[in-house]
């Protein structure tokens, strides 16, 4: 009985990013312990679709296969998740497959999430270190923020967090949760505190943190589930004190 | 300054929209308020605002202005969501959409409110206990108040829970979830003399 069970899976597919969207149903054999990952390289393997035509295999992107990369993300049934860690058997079916529509679509399930990795330059998400001479260690770091802090670390570029948001789309330049809370990462640790006042004017600027409307949808949908929320509002008290010093002046940083 | 003009602008809309305008309904509905205690109080009171020095000083500045600047910028605010409350039907997610559309009914009710008050005022009518009360002899209209009061009331509610988000005071989702509480406890305070005070015209 076990051999004919099959799963039936919908894809939203796109062949080009001008292209307009349509969908495909796939029937594909049931294997026992099967991820989204599994299924769609058994319809790469065998390329045919529910109505039994050749088609072409779907393109989707994916690369550490264990929740850390991000690259897999996409909408399935209608919640945007990482497929590597979408397991058939706690699927209802049919299962739909679709991109995360906030991002360009370049194919069928892969979209181009530049946008973020542009964030993060302009939020400056690193710690400049380098210099002409050997600086020396830095100063330390207390443990009970390095616990909170690496909890934050976690994020992994994924776009979750951006599909979710109502704020982030076409109409507005929002930068969204995900590099906005890599600023509270960045200005939580002691030396890359010392460029705080950039970061916070970078998202003091357009599209940043101020347009969050507190959905709050990002810190539900956030597969790591990083406190999004809270650093958005811890940096709304940052950005207050910011707002103030650059108004009315301060000798601090 | 300058560039940051974003930054600036929302959180001037979020100022506003508490201090002086949150105020002022506040205000407004509590002066009402005096109809409950039958017309002559309220015509009493009516003309004890109307009375205030520099009324047109602060007519303009209390009110107008913040208002205007808290409606204009709060559509485009509302206009540049794209709600997805089928999607992730999350509570907050449902009061993100309802904070807009009780915004654009409030505003709807503002504008049509001004125009059938103050503006007629200006023309030379008298705002009195009988004003309201022939405004409100047609049913649509009182129900058309009632929306729109009860609207302002949330949109005002909901708002200071924002306001707090967005000013940096409540950050831990503890205190978020009490300033729930705490938010909704002064929308259904706040309604209650709302509507009380609007129906003592009937």
């Amino acid at each position: 009985m076990s051999e004919n069970k099959t799963i039936r899976i919908i894809v939203t597919r796109q062949d080009r990013p001008d292209t307009a969207p349509y969908e495909e149903e796939f029937v594909i054999p049931y294997r026992p312990n099967m991820n989204i990952i599994s299924a769609l390289m058994e319809i790469r393997r065998n390329p045919v679709n529910a109505k039994g035509e050749k088609t072409t295999p779907v393109a989707w992107e994916m690369n550490c296969l264990e929740e850390v990369c991000g690259a897999c993300s996409m909408v399935i049934n209608g919640k945007p998740r990482q497929s590597c860690t979408a397991l058939i058997d706690q699927l209802e079916q049919p299962i739909r497959l679709e991109p995360m529509r906030t991002f360009p679509v370049i194919r069928d399930l892969q979209v181009d999430r530049s946008r973020m990795f542009d964030s993060l330059k302009k939020v400056k998400a690193w710690i400049p270190i380098d210099g002409t001479y050997d600086l020396g260690p830095g100063p330390r770091m207390p443990e009970r923020k390095r616990q909170w802090a690496y909890e934050l670390s976690k994020c992994m570029t994924c776009g979750v967090c951006l599909e979710a948001c109502p704020n982030v789309n076409s109409k507005s330049n929002f930068i969204g949760p995900a590099p906005l809370s890599q600023v509270r990462l960045f200005n939580a640790h002691p030396t890359g505190e010392m460029h705080k006042a950039e970061r916070l004017e970078a998202i003091m600027g357009d599209g940043g943190l101020a347009n969050c409307g507190n959905s709050q949808n990002c810190v539900q949908s956030c597969p790591k589930g990083i406190p999004l929320t809270t650093s958005i509002a811890a940096l709304n008290r940052a950005a207050t004190i910011q707002m103030f010093r650059n108004f009315f002046g301060s000798d601090e940083v | 300054m300058a560039q940051n003009r974003e930054f600036f602008y929302r959180r001037l809309h979020s100022l506003l929209g508490v201090i002086p305008v949150g105020l002022f309904l506040t205000q407004h509905l509590v002066v009402n308020h005096f109809a409950t205690r039958g017309a002559e109080s309220f015509n009493k009171a009516a003309a004890f605002m109307e009375q205030l020095p520099f009324r047109y000083f602060l007519e303009v500045f209390v009110i107008f202005l913040p208002l205007l600047f808290h409606a204009i910028y709060g559509l485009y605010i509302a206009f540049t969501a794209q709600n997805n409350v089928s999607r992730y039907g999350y509570f907050r997610n449902w009061m993100f959409m309802l904070q807009r559309l009780t915004g654009i009914i409030t505003l709807i009710f503002v504008v049509w409110h001004v125009w059938e008050t103050r503006v007629q005022a200006a023309f030379g009518a008298e705002v009195n206990y009988d004003m309201m009360a022939n405004i409100v002899a047609n049913p649509f209209m009182l129900a058309f108040y009632i929306v729109g009061i009860v609207s302002a009331v949330f949109h005002f509610a909901n708002g200071l829970w924002s306001f707090f988000v967005s000013w940096g005071i409540t950050v831990t989702p503890r205190s978020q979830q009490i300033s729930t509480y705490v938010t909704m406890g002064i929308f259904v305070a706040l309604s209650i003399v709302g509507i009380r005070a609007i129906l003592a015209f009937v």
